[in-house]
């Protein structure tokens, strides 16, 4: 695989596009604006953490309950190890229920596993129906954003791709854009046999989901279709409704910042006899997929995470190089965390690595995850992937730092060096400062140290 | 009163006009600057880089130094009060008496532009710097983990400095310590987005808190040939521009 640091030069030579700047600084505006009018925007933080720091603590008692209670409703729930077991229990149920054609919530838990290719490899047409995953469909790519999917097009890419795939006149009209991918989506939702969603929160003690959208497409998707499937991480839980009301309070002001979003359906299970409407099979696979080797690691504090999004618009290396350079279907601050945590360090060590630690992420984050810290954390596992130069050149200067004297005289010796390497206090270029120097000049060291400025000011 | 300064081992070396600077401002505060001569490096590299047990050395020895003296620790940066603050304790929580060290001394340790508004009250001299026209960059660590934000802007307003507000001032300027050297093009991407804020403010001095971002955006400047300057607000609060 390519270095975070290949595929961020790959994207700036491709041309970052202009829209991710734009869009994640639009979001990032609209949650100051929705937080600042808001007066209990703090208060609910505090609480939305408190609340998700009490599920993870207790992670299996309350997935122990809310299993039990999805029985309950009439549903089935299926615990899936990792991606493979998951995308096998869909696959199979597809297969013993007919069903060629699925219809599909955006959903990133059933990006991380998969779940689309896996499909389409056991004859499943599965097809997106969220406007910006439909168009990510369609142009064969993969989500930049965690809740933009297509963050990274402007309306006349756009345009071009429904013109090219889907042989209708060119637009860039976003209104006429969205009737174009509502008319070719009505047909998919009446003749689906399954829909899948992901699930925002399971509800423990009552075993329902709850699903929140802005376009609609999840009340189709998960009452059209006689199948309804939920794909959650296993950490997606609260303990009950009220729980909830407090997450959905900060969820869709930190994501776009709206009060609510337009659609919240809480799903509870299969129709019930006198219901008019509904799937008459209920499942939610729940998947683990490396969740539980977090779950009381050093970084546990990551599974609070509610994937709103509000890190990456917020994230200055996030505006600068865009989703797709993480590599990961997590990308920003968050996927700096979860992909190590969840694909493993030795391979996505370059991710947290590659931080200013600026804090933009924690202060805007719903239910303040300390994400520098668990960088820090993560980077903290990986000392063993920097250069030589790095950890010799850190190992020596603590070694000095703890030697007062040795440090007085090698701050000195800097000096002398600096000044012989440098012209008008600057020096251009530094052969193990590279990276610097290719693009800033170096100040050099002065010819007097505060400390020697001060012993000369006592005398 | 006494206050110890925490020169920071940045000003020591690069700055040192910017630990004078600060002697002066403090001494005109009506303070008794003492600088204890053992202080090295606060661990803050190390730290950051993930390097615990070099930094927990460096933050114990920064702990034995300033826990023997007493009074207000002041510090010319928020990243390094930060450290002090903040993540001294994080490192030596296994260390009962370093702990309580760690303790006494976050709570004494002040960044320098909160300690001059917030607790000596201090009024700064008018300064007359040939009708320069400044504006602010707020360092990330100092302004999320300390809160300096305002401090530093009223200081320069109350001096009678020009100043000019600048666009997205509180979006880090892609320092980062290892990260500028480790992940270059995207730290000189953020640098590049800061400068061009900084010359479409029309200010002739970009003022910070932190002599680390100054030198990531100043380095940056020089390169690019732009005559716009970076100044310390300690420098120009004491006066000291050329």
């Amino acid at each position: 695989m390519t270095s975070f640091r290949e595929r961020i030069q790959d994207a700036f030579s491709e041309g970052v596009p202009i829209a991710i700047d734009r869009g994640a600084r639009g979001h990032f505006e609209h949650r100051q604006e929705a937080a600042a009018a808001f007066p209990q925007m703090e208060e609910m933080r505090d609480r939305a953490r408190q609340i998700r720091a009490e599920v993870i603590a207790d992670l299996d008692v309350h997935l122990r309950q809310f299993a039990d209670s999805v029985a309950r409703n009439g549903g089935n729930v299926f615990f899936a190890a990792d991606a493979d077991e998951a995308n096998e229990y869909i696959v199979n149920l597809a297969r013993a229920e007919g069903v060629s054609r699925a219809v599909k919530v955006k959903s990133m838990v059933t990006e991380e596993i998969h779940l689309n290719s896996a499909l389409e490899a056991a004859g499943v047409e599965a097809v997106e129906t969220d406007l910006g995953e439909f168009i990510v469909q369609l142009a064969g790519e993969t989500p930049s954003h965690i809740i933009a999917p297509v963050l990274h097009k402007d309306r006349y890419q756009i345009g071009r791709l429904f013109a090219e795939k889907l042989g209708v006149a060119y637009t860039d009209d976003p209104g006429e854009l969205n009737d174009i991918a509502r008319g070719f989506l009505r047909e998919r939702f009446l003749t689906a046999g399954m829909g899948i969603s992901g699930a925002n929160f399971g509800v423990a003690d009552d075993g329902s989901i709850a699903l929140v959208t802005n376009e609609g497409n999840g009340r189709l998707c998960t009452t059209a279709p006689r199948i309804h499937v939920v794909v959650m991480g296993m950490e997606r839980l609260v303990r009950n409704r009220a729980d909830l009301a407090v997450m959905l309070e900060v969820l869709a002001r930190s994501a776009t910042g709206q009060g609510l979003s337009s659609y919240t359906n809480i799903v509870a299970g299969p129709r019930r006899p006198g219901e008019p409407d509904g799937p008459d099979q209920f499942h939610v696979v729940v998947v683990d997929n490396g969740r539980s080797a977090t779950l009381g690691s050093t970084i546990a504090e990551i599974l609070f995470c509610i994937r709103c999004g509000a890190c990456l618009n917020a994230c200055p290396v996030y505006r600068h190089i865009g989703g797709h350079a993480y590599g990961s279907v997590y990308s920003g601050p968050i996927g700096k965390v979860l992909t190590p945590s969840l694909f493993g360090l030795e391979e996505w060590h370059d991710l947290p690595a590659t931080s200013s630690l600026c804090g933009a992420c924690q202060e805007v984050c719903p239910v303040r995850i300390d994400i520098p810290k668990l960088l820090v954390e993560l980077r903290s596992q990986s000392t063993h992937t920097m250069s030589p130069g790095i950890r010799g050149g850190l190992a020596a200067y603590a070694w000095a730092s703890t030697r007062p004297r040795v440090f007085r005289v090698l701050t000195r010796l800097g000096a002398i060096v600096g000044k012989l390497w440098s012209r008008d206090g600057w020096m251009r270029r530094v052969p193990v400062l590279q990276g610097w120097t290719k693009e800033r000049e170096l100040p050099a060291p002065a010819s007097e140290t505060f400390y020697d400025w001060w012993r000369k000011r006592g005398e | 009163m006494p206050v110890q300064l925490f020169v920071t081992c940045l000003v020591n070396s690069l700055y040192p006009g910017v630990g004078r600077a600060t002697v002066r401002l403090l001494e005109q505060a009506g303070y008794e600057v003492e600088f204890p001569l053992d202080q090295t490096c606060c661990g803050q590299p190390a730290y950051n880089g993930g390097f615990q047990s070099e930094a927990r050395a460096q933050t114990r020895q920064t702990l034995d130094v300033l826990d023997a003296t007493d009074g207000p620790i002041i510090v010319p940066s928020g990243s390094c009060a930060a450290m002090l603050i903040h993540h001294s304790k994080e490192l030596v929580a296994g260390d009962a008496a370093y702990l309580l060290k760690a303790e006494r001394v976050a709570g004494r340790t002040r960044e320098l532009t909160q300690f001059l508004v917030e607790d000596a009250g201090f009024e700064p001299a008018t300064v007359d710097c040939d009708g320069c026209t400044t504006t602010y960059h707020a360092s990330c660590h100092g302004l999320r983990w300390l809160g300096v934000r305002e401090q530093p802007k009223h200081l320069l307003d109350e001096a009678g400095i020009d100043r000019v507000e600048l666009s997205g001032e509180d979006e880090c300027c892609g320092f980062g310590g290892l990260f500028s050297i480790k992940a270059p093009e995207v730290s000189t991407a953020m640098m590049d987005t800061k400068i061009e804020r900084i010359e479409a403010s029309g200010a002739d001095i970009v003022v910070g808190v932190d002599v680390s971002c100054l030198m990531h955006i100043g380095g940056g400047l020089k390169r690019r040939g732009s005559t716009v300057e970076t100044k310390h607000i300690a420098e120009i609060l004491a006066g000291e521009l050329e």
